[in-house]
């Protein structure tokens, strides 16, 4: 019964952000909100640019290759000097070069996938400095690009697709901050912990035992954290421990904090491009594919696990290994399947524990390639560039020139559109055949049998796809899986970004080809299930045999232990 | 080169503004508005968000965490103690076991719970003999605090009617009626036994 009412407080505080906080967006990238003016001037007089200072496709690129490498290098030199700096009450050394290169790559693409526990690894300054800042500045930076396709439907013979600068700093000040600022207090306000006071020494006169509390400015970095889509939590066990996510309040909230962007995107979108029932068509494939995940993986956790139940413990409260009381196991399923279909990565359970399905549930959000919601910006351009591939299905079964709001999808449109959805699979399912055919990759596991091998795939699927979820037995601070999977997650970041950029600059420069009687519609339920069909033979036919090795084997290994 | 100074420009601003603006700001507010929450939920006793290693039976015991009845990890060996830092054997942090559902050491180790609540007069529930997520859950369900009476009914000489009337006050149900389960912290729970006994 919780949890229909959970679902169901969920669909309606969705359905108001999707409407007011989507045409909010747009009005955002529009140019018209000004309430913070006061700031948003001096920063563009401190970067000599400006709203009236348009940038093509390439410069706006440019721009945005060098201020993410630029980022990437302040992130690195933070953490690997954080001895020196500040805000070190636990005396903590450096972080290691491979480490340091791993993390900073993490961040900058939004991934936070975490080689480190936090809390005995990151200094506050680093925790502030290097790895909250880019929690607001990469999702900046993903929907800054979402929002340069976008105009790439909007506009027409438009050499230029905005300005990279003024586009980060708008979504920054009217977006990301005031939200962030007001749901961290709210989490303060639930018990998570917001201190500079670092760890606390505790004796229980009780049953005689002392503690070591470990500390820190949490609370306002959790609300960014779920927001901007980015995972990275300040403790290691992430949204399972009571500091980062204290009550079934702040569950509710982090999973409406994840969806929350990625779902308004749409009608932004549909907003940006005058039909607000093309945004309706793209949500739709989003509710879709995102109930059909949660079905399976919250039936599944409400199973018993197959270990305690082989040990003689009858359980009607489901799989409750690597699950904190206070959730339950559906609350941690929808959890689980919101943070990996939105790329964000954060966990309040052990996904490595879930039941066989309930993580094929969590693979499949993510190997879905984002977009179901997706990622802040990234799920949006990653949705467009399916739905561009199924106008262009659509049109050959029809036989007539593709067209996708008015713009003619011609050769160009289609080798960018199928390089951004084929670069994921491809480098997700090399990697894992590489990292299993050598021996610095078989060493990672924890588990033996085929949940070993999903750990290994897990790890590269959610790199790739910028997630950062993980199931945490792989042991991921070594040479090997450092720099893989640093590689890894920059193709997955700019191997997708980009394309979609120049796919903006594309479309903005054509013509809009008034629609007629022949028209293929892309704003019906057609449409919406031939786009699902192209996101589903991507996603699911590509991993398929993958996927089979590992959970699938594992499910069907009634009675066996590994 | 005009690339490369904005570049350097927006990334000190946003290491400014984002970073320690926003994060000082957070910081001065929660500890004006929600001082007890920010610096940890303390109790004379330790914080109510964290889970502790009740060994005695004269006390409820949490879940089977590093800070639980199980306090040295049985996957690796490694002893545990009463640190959040170390939880589950991790060392370093908070952390579940992330032992996969068809792993022989889960097996292992969640018969060896069962037989450790067994010789102490309790017939276990899921929560007794699987870990948590964070590692030091600081909560059980009504129904993992109700099948350890006999146990702490024994070692107190507390009426089985009273434990069961302490439990039921101690019980939050899920909030707002709908949000989560319904869980009582171990430690409130243990501080109310103990003022209970002290009459």
């Amino acid at each position: 019964m919780g949890f229909f009412f959970t679902i169901l407080a969920l669909v309606v505080a969705l359905g108001l952000t999707w409407r007011y906080l989507g045409s909010y967006m747009a009005a955002v990238f529009e140019g018209r909100v000004h309430f913070l003016n006061a700031i948003e001037r001096p920063i563009y007089w401190l970067l000599s640019t400006g709203p009236s200072k348009e940038q093509t496709w390439k410069r706006y690129a440019g721009s945005m290759i060098v201020f993410s490498g630029v980022s990437l290098l302040f992130t690195y030199a933070i953490v690997r000097m954080q001895g020196s700096l500040p805000l070190n009450p636990q005396h903590l050394h450096g972080v290691s070069p491979a480490l340091s290169f791993n993390t900073a790559v993490s961040f900058v693409t939004n991934t936070n996938w975490q080689n480190y526990a936090g809390e005995s690894t990151m200094s506050y300054f680093s925790q502030i400095g290097a790895l909250m800042v880019q929690q607001f500045v990469t999702p900046a930076v993903g929907i800054a690009a979402a929002i340069v396709l976008v105009r790439g439907f909007s506009r027409r013979h438009s050499p230029t697709v905005g300005n990279f600068w003024v586009d980060i700093t708008r979504c920054l000040l009217y977006v990301l901050v005031p939200i962030a600022f007001v749901f961290g207090l709210v989490f303060v306000a639930e018990g998570a912990v917001q201190t500079l006071a670092g760890t606390l020494t505790v004796h229980d006169a009780l049953n005689g035992v002392t503690q070591t509390i470990p500390r820190g400015p949490i609370g306002f970095m959790e609300s960014i954290k779920q927001l901007g889509t980015n995972g990275g939590g300040f403790l290691n066990a992430n949204s399972a421990t009571p500091f980062e996510n204290p009550t079934g309040l702040t569950n509710f909230l982090s999973i409406y904090l994840v969806l929350s962007i990625p779902v308004a995107l749409t009608y932004t979108f549909g907003k940006m491009v005058g039909s607000v029932r093309h945004g309706l068509a793209l949500l739709s494939v989003v509710v879709i594919l995102f109930g059909a995940v949660v079905g399976l993986t919250a039936t599944a956790e409400h199973q018993n696990n197959p270990a305690v139940a082989a040990a003689g413990v009858h359980s009607s409260v489901g799989n409750t290994e690597g699950k904190e009381v206070r959730f339950g196991d559906t609350s941690s399923a929808l959890f689980a399947v919101a943070s990996t279909s939105t790329s964000t990565g954060s966990a309040n359970a052990a996904y490595d524990s879930f039941t066989p399905l309930g993580g094929m549930g969590l693979l499949t959000g993510m190997m879905l390639g984002e977009v179901s919601p997706g990622g802040v910006g990234s799920g949006l351009y990653t949705l467009l560039l399916y739905a561009i591939i199924a106008v262009f299905i659509g049109g050959l079964m029809i036989g007539r020139t593709p067209e996708y709001l008015g713009k003619k999808i011609q050769a160009r449109e289609m080798k960018l559109a199928g390089l951004g959805a084929l670069v994921m699979p491809i480098a997700v399912l090399a990697i894992t055949a590489i990292a299993v055919s050598v021996s610095a990759g078989r060493s990672g596991p924890l588990n033996a049998g085929p949940h070993g091998f999903s750990e290994i795939l897990y790890a590269f699927t959610s790199q790739g796809n910028n997630n950062g979820s993980a199931f945490a037995g792989l042991a991921g601070n070594t040479p090997f899986y450092n720099v893989v999977g640093a590689i890894e997650m920059l193709i997955g970041r700019f191997a997708i970004m980009i394309p979609a950029l120049a796919l903006g600059g594309a479309l903005a420069a054509k013509d809009v080809v008034p629609e007629s009687l022949g028209t293929f519609r892309t704003d019906n339920a057609m449409f919406v299930g031939l786009t699902m069909a192209v996101v589903v033979i991507i996603g699911g036919l590509t991993f398929f045999p993958a996927i089979s090795l590992g959970p699938i084997v594992e499910q069907l290994s009634h009675g066996r232990f590994f | 080169m005009l690339l490369l100074r904005r570049s350097f420009t927006m990334a000190v601003i946003c290491l400014v503004l984002f970073g320690f603006v926003y994060a000082l700001a957070g910081t001065g507010l929660a500890q004006l508005a929600f001082r007890g929450q920010a610096n940890g939920s303390l109790t004379p006793n330790g914080s109510l968000l964290i889970g502790q290693n009740w060994s005695s039976s004269r006390w409820f015991h949490g879940r089977p965490d590093d800070t639980g009845p199980y306090a040295t990890n049985v996957a690796t060996g490694v002893a545990g103690g009463d640190n959040p830092l170390v939880a589950n054997g991790v060392a370093g942090g908070s952390g579940a076991t992330q032992l996969g559902p068809r792993s022989k050491t889960l097996l292992a180790d969640t018969r060896a719970l069962v037989a450790y609540w067994r010789a102490r007069g309790v017939t276990p529930t899921p929560d007794l003999v699987t870990t948590s997520g964070s590692g030091y859950d600081p909560d059980i369900s009504p129904m993992d605090a109700t099948v350890q009476i006999p146990m702490v009914a024994r070692a107190t000489g507390v009426a089985p009617r009273q434990l069961r009337r302490l439990i039921a006050s101690q019980t939050h149900g899920p909030q707002w009626g709908f949000l989560g389960s319904s869980y009582i912290d171990v430690l409130g729970l243990n501080e109310a036994l103990a003022r209970l006994e002290r009459g």
